[in-house]
């Protein structure tokens, strides 16, 4: 199709103005009428209007809007009538002409925006806190009650042993999505902890054999890796990684089941969705994380063993144990592991609840990801440091 | 641009199949110029595929589909950009992206492929908004803030950005209330008369099917079974189209032509009443 330009000509008879229009008004073409006729139209004293449009050969909506602009004087449309065209011209000139715009999108002033924008975020974070906790609590009572029935059919087992007529006791836990879940957050993810660790560890151990041999205490570098190693870097090392891996899954798996009112269709079934999709990741979180922080210590240490080992400091891997059992004692690793669980619950926690908040749109999961993983790993290291000033305090 | 034009959208022996399970077999289907078609078929019989077909999104294992008769394989890259502009389809759902505001989604087609100022640009679609009968202030409203029907009527704005000259629709009434799916069934008949539309719509509403479409097609056994008026259509000896068109629920639309207008004169009485 070739486009032919489009071409008017503006006329004022009295009250009336004839607009006589030629070529082709289809949106091929507008851009270029579009400054050309409403500057035509500007400065005209006219009543109403009459449309000479037998020169057009094509019209679509876009051109029969140009045309109509001379009609719309803010919000009167002043009378107009077609003298020469057809009635398809017609209708699409009447369709244009009843068209009201719709609001002006938002506008964005710099300066107020940040401004806003940094008081909302303000508002959000303190509400986000007070979220999160008020979760955090209804987590805790449910988990009780899960506990409690967990107790209370261990009773009533012992009792179905010796009386089979009785109902049989069924338990409130999700024994395979918990295993299933298990396998997602902890096996899956024990070789990427374990390699990392090994290399932290390893470093660690690089840094060490530098700065205390030019002192002449190279030994103490066993010392250092397993300090380190134990009451820190292997438990958060683990619960960075697992924010970052399992968090964004929680979010995105409970947040893509909200969406498409998967979540909505459980609770008019009567499951309850924290017991079905918030326990069993708390659960599995929390039984995995201690091993991925023992296998973590293990191999940092393993990595501290192996840099003494070869480098130039040589000490021999009999030599590295012995004195790590001599000056490291058991309590260090009880620090690092005590911590394993509060980590595993408040990441289960937060990714879980940023998936439940995910609403509507796909934009909004984009958020609560980001969200659910920037909030777990600050977690994490917020309450490792209340952990180090409580050991501080209590001396350990 | 008189005279005998080819149609706007042919489909010659079209097979479709997924695995050894024949979906269309040599099927035949066209639609001439300023009709709207509906399409009609029991679950699983393959609308939505057909529609696919046609679209372009699905290639059929047979056949050839021609948009104003020329075969869409021998178009060429630009001429099947110029196609797609002359295409228009509302998904069942609306399919709006949901990170954009209703005018933004309206104007993803115009920004695209024209390059018009964007004064002008906001103004054209705040006209499509209108002309689908969305109120104004919603045009800086997102996807999720809108109900099922506004949703519909914002992705047919979308679909009419360019002055599309054919216009698919998936199941537009599905999801209304009687009231809005009786108000969409005269939008599409006034977009029609206005935009010189060819409309083709899978529907279950029958009573959509009464109100607008002027063919009715049916796809029964693999292919087009009847293609005719709905009188015609309904007569046609098939289990699958007896059970279809004189089911109870045929026979209660059936029964009362221009129900609705007899309905809004009763309810209009009781009020006065």
């Amino acid at each position: 199709m070739l486009s032919a330009p489009a071409t008017f000509d503006l006329s004022v008879q009295g009250p009336v103005l004839h607009v006589h229009a030629a070529g082709q008004w289809t949106i091929e073409t507008v851009a270029q009428t579009n400054i050309a006729i409403s500057n035509a139209y500007e400065g005209l004293a006219y009543e109403s209007i009459q449309y000479h449009l037998d020169g057009v050969e094509e019209l679509d909506t876009a051109g029969a809007y140009l045309l109509t602009r001379a009609m719309r004087v803010g919000d009167v449309i002043k009378p107009w009538k077609l003298v020469g065209g057809t009635p398809g011209q017609e209708t699409l000139l009447t369709v244009a002409a009843s068209a009201q715009l719709g609001d002006p999108p938002r506008v964005h002033r710099q300066w107020r925006d940040t401004l806003d924008r940094l008081g909302r975020a303000t508002v959000r974070f303190g509400n986000e806190v007070v979220a999160t906790m008020a979760f955090l609590g209804q987590f805790f009572a449910q988990f009780w009650g899960v506990l409690m029935s967990l107790l209370f059919i261990a009773f009533r087992k012992f009792g179905w042993l010796f009386n089979r007529k009785a109902e049989r006791p069924t338990s409130r836990v999700r024994y395979k999505s918990v295993v299933s879940l298990m396998e997602q957050i902890g096996l899956d993810a024990a070789p990427i902890v374990a390699v990392l660790s090994f290399a932290i560890g390893a470093v660690i151990a690089y840094m060490g054999a530098n700065l205390l041999g030019e002192l002449g205490f190279s030994i103490f570098m066993v010392d250092l890796v397993g300090f380190a190693m134990l009451r820190e870097l292997a438990v958060i090392i683990t619960a960075i990684l697992i924010a970052g891996r399992s968090a964004s899954a929680f979010t995105a798996q409970i947040g893509a089941m909200k969406m498409r009112q998967e979540v909505d269709a459980m609770t008019v079934m009567g499951l309850d969705t924290f017991e079905t999709l918030v326990v069993p990741r708390a659960m599995a979180c929390l039984l995995v994380m201690p091993i991925l922080t023992f296998i973590a210590m293990m191999s940092g240490i393993a990595g501290g063993l192996l840099v003494a080992w070869v480098t130039p400091v040589d000490i021999s891997p009999v030599l590295f144990i012995n004195r790590l059992r001599e000056m490291v004692s058991i309590q260090h690793f009880w620090v690092g592991m005590v911590k394993a669980p509060f980590f595993a619950v408040v990441i289960a926690i937060i990714g879980c609840r940023q998936g439940l908040a995910v609403s509507g749109s796909v934009e909004s999961l984009g958020t609560r990801v980001t969200t659910s993983v920037v909030q777990a790993i600050f977690a994490v290291i917020f309450i490792d440091a209340l952990f180090a000033i409580l050991f501080f305090q209590i001396g350990v | 641009m008189a005279g005998e034009l080819p149609p706007p959208i042919e489909a010659r022996g079209i097979l479709t199949q997924f695995g050894p399970n024949i979906i269309h077999e040599n099927l035949d289907f066209e639609v001439k110029r300023g009709e709207i078609v509906g399409l009609v078929g029991g679950s699983g019989t393959g609308k939505s595929v057909l529609m696919n077909t046609l679209l372009g999104l699905k290639a059929p294992e047979g056949g050839e589909v021609r948009y104003f008769g020329k075969r869409r394989a021998d178009l060429s890259e630009r001429e099947a950009g110029l196609l797609r502009n002359e295409i228009g389809v509302l998904f069942q759902g609306g399919a709006l992206f949901s990170s954009m505001t209703v005018r933004q989604n309206v104007m993803v087609p115009l920004i695209e492929h024209f390059d018009i100022p964007h004064e002008l640009m906001r103004e054209l679609c705040d006209m499509k908004i209108h002309m689908v009968g969305l109120p104004p202030e919603s045009a800086i409203l997102y996807p999720s803030d809108l109900s099922g029907g506004m949703r519909k009527r914002a992705g047919l704005a979308r679909s009419l950005a360019l002055d599309p000259q054919i216009l698919f629709l998936d199941e537009p009434t599905a999801g209304l209330d009687p009231i809005g799916a009786h108000a969409f069934d005269q939008l599409i008949l006034n977009l029609r008369e206005a935009m010189d539309l060819t409309v083709l719509m899978i529907t279950h509403d029958l009573d959509s099917l009464y109100a607008i479409c002027d063919r009715v097609a049916v796809l029964v056994d693999k292919k087009i079974g009847v293609y005719d008026s709905l009188d015609v259509v309904a007569q046609y000896d098939h289990p699958w189209v007896q059970e279809y068109f004189s089911g109870p629920r045929a026979r209660a639309t059936m029964a009362t032509p221009g129900m609705q207008k007899k309905n809004a004169d009763k309810a209009a009485a009781a009020v006065r009443a």
